[in-house]
């Protein structure tokens, strides 16, 4: 009687699904690309250092409330206005988005020059760099809580979020297809740019060989300081997404995404920009097929196996290192 | 500047065999009687000292060492720490409340649990570098938290009351307000562990953790399984994560998730590289100034984390190896001309 009633409730589920698939597999999707866009700035750094950005996390939160701010003290929105359409709201946009990789931008280089630079140029050993990334990611979150109280920050709404299409009965959402769209195009440039320009250049042969590319005249400190510039927009650009899909934030934000996209680096591989991109449209999907199945209280634990599973059959993720350096 | 690391440590080189009985028998009085020597200008806000010596600093005390032997002896980044604290705790809870046997039955129980677990992350996490290991036990301490708020068995958000206390030994009671003989207990359960690690330290396991600590690929080539030493490493300082668990939960008698966040893990963390990892004394100063402090400091309430990240970051700026860093590597070397 019990195992009739788990199965039909498991057809029951089943079908449920098949119903909600394309919704959940659009919802997922754009969920995986704000991951996309953390995990390129996870992966940038340790591509050029080897070393986690622990305050990468803190850098995505501090893009939700550039946006905010944007949104709601640039242009004077608030929860009773009017949405906006046409040109007004790709200026305005394209302006949130701006302000929000501006500003993780700058936090960015300054997380560099405080928590890295001083320790590398002392040589100092591997641990010490990692828990003064540590320090200023508390300080960073710790600052933002006093700021806003420990409350949520809502983002009044700029756009009416219309569905532009059906699709299998799911519909196609302005905001989603935007955050897809906009991501796909972010990452795009950020591949031609590592691959064509001479910043380009110059990280790629970093991250193969410091001290060879030191010899060949490459300025260290500067490409360091350019690689966490260009992670700190990839990830400020998250922040902005983040807030068009959902609409509020809070100081732990970081922690919670954070966690969730550097599961995403790894899963493809650290320290590879291809890899970033698959790791984070994977895990956007999964976690939203896992919150579906088991409830979103276990959506982490999901996610967690997961990688303890992939990094068990391998270890340095499905697409692997970019730099082949690795230890068994 | 005055060394005091090497300032002891040539002490100790230096005295015979009864001098140094002397000064363990001194140091270890001095400890015991702490709960007697401190004055009420050593409350902190929210409790008086006594409680203060057992809980945070004694727990912290024994969280701090055992984490020494994972990053400080064999340099493996464990973020999660907190897992086998609450792996141990609730061992500790479940069976304390649910089954008749009592902490010291139960204490070699949440060991084993929390080295348990610590195998069954440690298999697959530790073939992985350095880095990667932090982000996995970072995870694996918020799942086992997540765990623990979601299972209803286990009394979910709520947590576990009614924990019973130790049992009467020698006809000594431990009741709620004991807090003397709660320190004491702990005292015990500190000593035995540095003893632990300090017999470790000078056997194969001290040497091959220092092998893979200072260079991984050496250590390999040189033949050290340091896969193996690796997972020692983790299963010993889990183990000691445990046996906290259990004696902190037989403490407060009452425990829920919010015991167990990731903050905890990073203040340990914090503990073994503000004292100096890998130095005993060090990360014990460590622990008893980071657990006094918070509560000391509570004046700056709101900033008091803020005030403590700015420390973490000043510090490893400052002293990037403590304010008691292990022995420099050169004092073992015959000549001493080399110094700096």
């Amino acid at each position: 009687m019990f195992i009739l009633d788990l199965s039909s409730r498991g057809v029951k589920i089943l079908a449920n699904f098949q119903s909600q698939f394309m919704t959940l597999t659009l919802g997922g999707l754009s969920l995986g690309f704000i991951y996309v866009l953390i995990a390129l700035g996870y992966t940038m750094v340790y591509g050029v250092l080897r070393m986690i950005n622990f305050a990468n996390s803190e850098i995505f939160m501090f893009g939700t409330f550039a946006a905010i701010i944007v949104i709601r003290d640039i242009f004077n929105f608030t929860q009773q206005s009017e949405p906006a359409t046409g040109f007004r709201l790709v200026f305005i946009l394209i302006c949130a988005l701006l302000g929000s990789m501006f500003l993780s931008g700058i936090i960015s280089i300054l997380l560099e020059l405080v928590a890295y630079r001083r320790l590398r140029n002392r040589g100092a050993n591997k641990l010490a760099p990692l828990i003064s990334a540590i320090g200023m990611s508390i300080v960073f979150a710790e600052f933002v809580r006093i700021i806003t109280d420990s409350r949520y920050v809502g983002s009044p709404r700029v756009m009416e979020k219309s569905s532009l299409a059906t699709f299998f009965g799911a519909d196609i959402r302005l905001d989603n297809t935007i955050v897809v769209v906009a991501g796909f195009i972010l990452y795009i440039i950020l591949q031609q740019f590592v691959q064509r320009t001479r910043l380009g250049k110059a990280i790629r042969a970093v991250s193969m060989n410091e001290e060879a590319a030191k010899l060949m005249g490459v300025n260290l400190n500067a490409v360091i300081s350019g690689t966490f510039l260009i992670g700190g927009l990839m990830t400020g650009a998250a922040g902005f997404f983040y807030i068009l899909k959902y609409e509020n934030t809070v100081f732990s934000i970081g922690f919670e995404l954070g966690l969730a996209a550097f599961t995403a680096a790894i899963l493809g591989g650290i320290g590879n920009i291809k890899g970033a991109f698959y790791g984070g449209v994977t895990l956007g999907l999964l976690e939203t097929y896992a919150s579906f199945f088991l409830g979103t209280q276990w959506k982490a634990v999901t996610v967690f196996l997961v990688l303890v599973i992939v990094l068990y059959f391998r270890p340095n993720g499905v697409f692997g290192e970019a730099i082949t350096q690795t230890r068994a | 500047m005055f060394n005091l690391r090497d300032w002891g440590a040539d002490l100790w080189d230096r005295s015979n065999r009864l001098t140094r009985i002397l000064i363990a028998v001194l140091s270890v009085a001095l400890a015991a009687s702490l709960p007697l020597l401190g004055g009420t200008f050593l409350n902190t806000p929210v409790a008086e000292y006594e409680s203060v010596l057992v809980f945070p600093i004694a727990i912290f005390v024994i969280m701090a060492l055992g984490l020494n032997i994972v990053i400080g002896k064999s340099g493996l980044l464990d973020l999660g720490y907190v897992a086998f604290f609450a792996i141990g705790a609730y061992t500790m809870g479940f069976l304390g409340t649910k089954t008749g046997l009592n902490s010291w039955e139960i204490l070699p129980i949440g060991i084993a649990m929390a080295m348990f677990a610590g195998l069954i992350l440690g298999v697959p996490a530790l073939r992985l570098r350095g880095d990667y290991l932090a982000i996995i036990t970072l995870g694996f301490g918020e799942i086992v938290r997540i765990t623990a708020l979601n299972l209803n068995v286990i009394g979910g958000p709520n947590g576990i009351v009614g924990i019973p206390t130790p049992p009467t030994i020698f006809g000594l009671e431990y009741t709620f307000d004991n807090h003397r003989l709660y320190y004491w207990t702990f005292l015990i359960i500190i000593l035995i562990t540095i003893w632990m690690i300090r017999r470790l330290s000078v056997r194969r396991g001290g040497r091959a953790w220092e092998s893979i600590r200072q260079d991984e690929d050496a250590a390999e080539l040189m033949g050290v399984p340091t896969f193996r030493y690796k997972i020692w490493a983790f299963v010993l300082g889990a183990s000691v994560g445990g046996a906290a668990g259990v004696l902190y939960a037989s403490k407060t008698l009452f425990i829920s998730p919010d015991n167990f966040t990731l903050q905890v893990s990073i203040l340990i963390l914090a503990c073994v590289i503000f004292g100096g990892m890998g130095n005993i004394w060090g990360v014990i100063l460590g622990a008893v100034v980071l657990g006094y402090l918070p509560d000391r400091i509570r004046f700056l309430s709101d900033a008091r984390l803020l005030v403590f990240g700015l420390v973490l970051v000043l510090m490893m700026n400052l002293r990037p190896d403590g304010v008691l860093p292990r022995k420099k590597r050169e004092k073992a070397l015959p000549t001493k001309d080399s110094n700096e």
